[in-house]
């Protein structure tokens, strides 16, 4: 094929790059699709509750992913410090992942079970008053606000529809469930599950 | 935990990754090697080909690449292939080294565990009194305090609203080497009910009775009130006297140590509150996170903190 052929057609060139960049896609991302490490749920993964789900969307509305990974490398230094390195299918029913490329605070993938719900109620209210050199910013308005719940069932039911196994009942609970409560109590019950599944690395 | 690792391939998806892995190096470099020059010398008066591409009579050469790129080119293709040949990347194949991310941080852990095993193993042979005593001890057991317990009891173990100083010896559930292990081996759970069934009047009542078991001032008439309630409804676990019980964690009432006393709040505040709404401190299993043999140690530097000014 003589150059100027692909140089000079702008859709030609455009078509042709992109088939030689989805070679990358196409021989590292399609194949996990069909693959069992990274399809199936470990064993005892459950979807998160109403309360954890809507404790998660405050995670993400207030950024902490911005300053927390959830993701513990298989290396040494890690799973001493934070607990079993993370698999594949331990986010089997993530939309979207939430794994963080930054930590300016510690990795959070297995902060489940780790400290009381006071401690992050009071950790959360003002970081310095357990951790006196911290740098987090402080959170109090989720002492103020609660949930109403109304968009609980929806987002349940969308996520349904991406694959996590919410059963009807679920669904129909959900707003009973989430409203009236704190802010902070979702947010609570939804790290005090975050690695649970995984025990330690002992 | 090798389950995790399942990561075998269907023989398609296998041969689809090594097809498009291998075809695409062969592509790329059937490219390069098909569109080399090697054949451009510059003519007799010194003019050298161009590619025919003229903008404002500006043209371009039709040099042939640089040599030292071209080969630089040809010895990434090669890496590229010895990569491929020693480590995991054509689909199934595992590469000739064996290598895994699993198994490279098993390594790591085995190593690790083979220098500090020895160490952790002597320090779990000495009672708890006598490593507490041990200063060698005491610097690795500092360490892993301040990773694991200073982040709610503080760094200097003094603890904090609603996290017990461990410092003084007034403990909820017993400052005795078994009990400190307990504590940390299996955690614990405050369990204070709530009692605001009681109502309002006898909450106050006996938050004067609670004030009056450590001499603090309080109102005697109601006093003297609360005390009836205090023997029917607190003294089962507060004990009658309110010297607290540390088989169930119920805090001793008549020293002044108040676990749940906010900065700025006063101690009759502080147990209305108490009384109304209950109190449920959790203190996390640690035995989980950091082992048997780290557990025994912690246990002793909390052990220590008694000695220390």
């Amino acid at each position: 094929m003589k150059h100027e052929i692909v140089e000079k057609n702008v859709g030609l060139l455009a078509v042709l790059i992109l088939v030689v960049i989805s070679f990358g896609g196409l021989a590292e991302i399609v194949p996990l699709f069909f693959q069992k490490q990274t399809t199936e749920p470990v064993e005892g993964l459950r979807p998160l509750s109403a309360l954890e789900l809507e404790g998660r969307d405050i995670y993400r509305r207030e950024g902490c992913v911005g300053c927390h990974s959830q993701m513990i490398r298989p290396f040494r230094a890690e799973t001493e410090r934070y607990g079993h390195y993370s698999v594949a299918g331990e986010f089997i029913y993530e939309h979207n992942f939430l794994w963080g490329s930054k930590r300016t605070g510690p990795d959070l993938a297995r902060v489940g079970g780790r400290y009381s719900d006071d401690w992050h109620r009071a950790h959360m209210y003002n970081p310095r008053d357990v951790v006196p050199g911290s740098i987090m910013p402080a959170y109090p308005w989720l002492f103020e606000r609660t949930l109403d719940g109304s968009d609980t069932p929806r987002k349940m039911e969308a996520l349904r529809r991406l694959g996590v196994p919410y059963t009807d009942e679920d669904i129909e609970n959900a707003t009973r469930e989430v409203r009236g409560q704190q802010e902070i109590t979702a947010l609570v019950a939804y790290l005090q599950q975050l690695g649970t599944v995984l025990e330690g690395t002992r | 935990m090798s389950n995790f690792w399942d990561d075998s391939l269907s023989g398609f998806w296998s041969a689809w990754i090594i097809v498009l892995t291998l075809g695409s190096i062969a592509f790329a470099f059937w490219i390069l090697y098909a569109n080399r020059k090697t054949d451009k010398v510059p003519d007799a008066d010194g003019n050298v080909e161009t590619t025919g591409h003229a903008a404002d009579e500006i043209e371009e050469y039709d040099n042939p690449l640089p040599r030292w790129w071209f080969q630089l080119y040809v010895a990434t293709v090669i890496f590229g292939l010895g990569y491929l040949l020693l480590y995991p990347g054509l689909g199934n194949f595992t590469g000739l080294l064996g290598w895994t991310q699993e198994g490279q941080w098993e390594q790591e852990v085995a190593r690790a565990e083979e220098r500090f095993t020895p160490i952790f193993a002597q320090y779990q042979e000495i009672p708890i009194p006598e490593l507490a005593r041990d200063a060698e001890a005491m610097q690795v057991a500092e360490r892993i305090y301040q990773n694991n317990c200073a982040v709610c009891h503080g760094a200097n173990a003094r603890g904090g609203y609603g996290f017990p100083d461990l410092t003084n010896d007034d403990w909820l559930y017993g400052g005795e080497p078994e009990q400190i292990m307990t504590s940390l081996v299996r955690g614990r759970n405050g369990l204070m009910p709530s009692f605001q069934t009681l109502g309002e009047n006898n909450i106050e009542n006996v938050t004067q009775h609670v004030l009056s078991l450590s001499g603090l001032e309080h109102d005697t008439e109601r006093a003297e009130l609360g005390a009836s309630v205090y023997a029917s409804v607190c003294a089962a676990c507060h004990a009658p006297d309110g010297t607290g019980n540390t088989a169930l964690g119920a805090p001793n009432l008549t020293n002044d140590i108040w676990l749940y006393q906010a900065p700025g709040q006063s101690v009759a505040d502080s147990v209305r509150q108490t009384l109304r709404n209950g109190r449920n401190g959790h203190m996390p299993a640690q035995e989980a996170y950091i082992g048997e043999e780290r557990v025994h140690l912690v246990a002793a530097y909390v052990y220590s903190l008694r000695f220390r000014d």
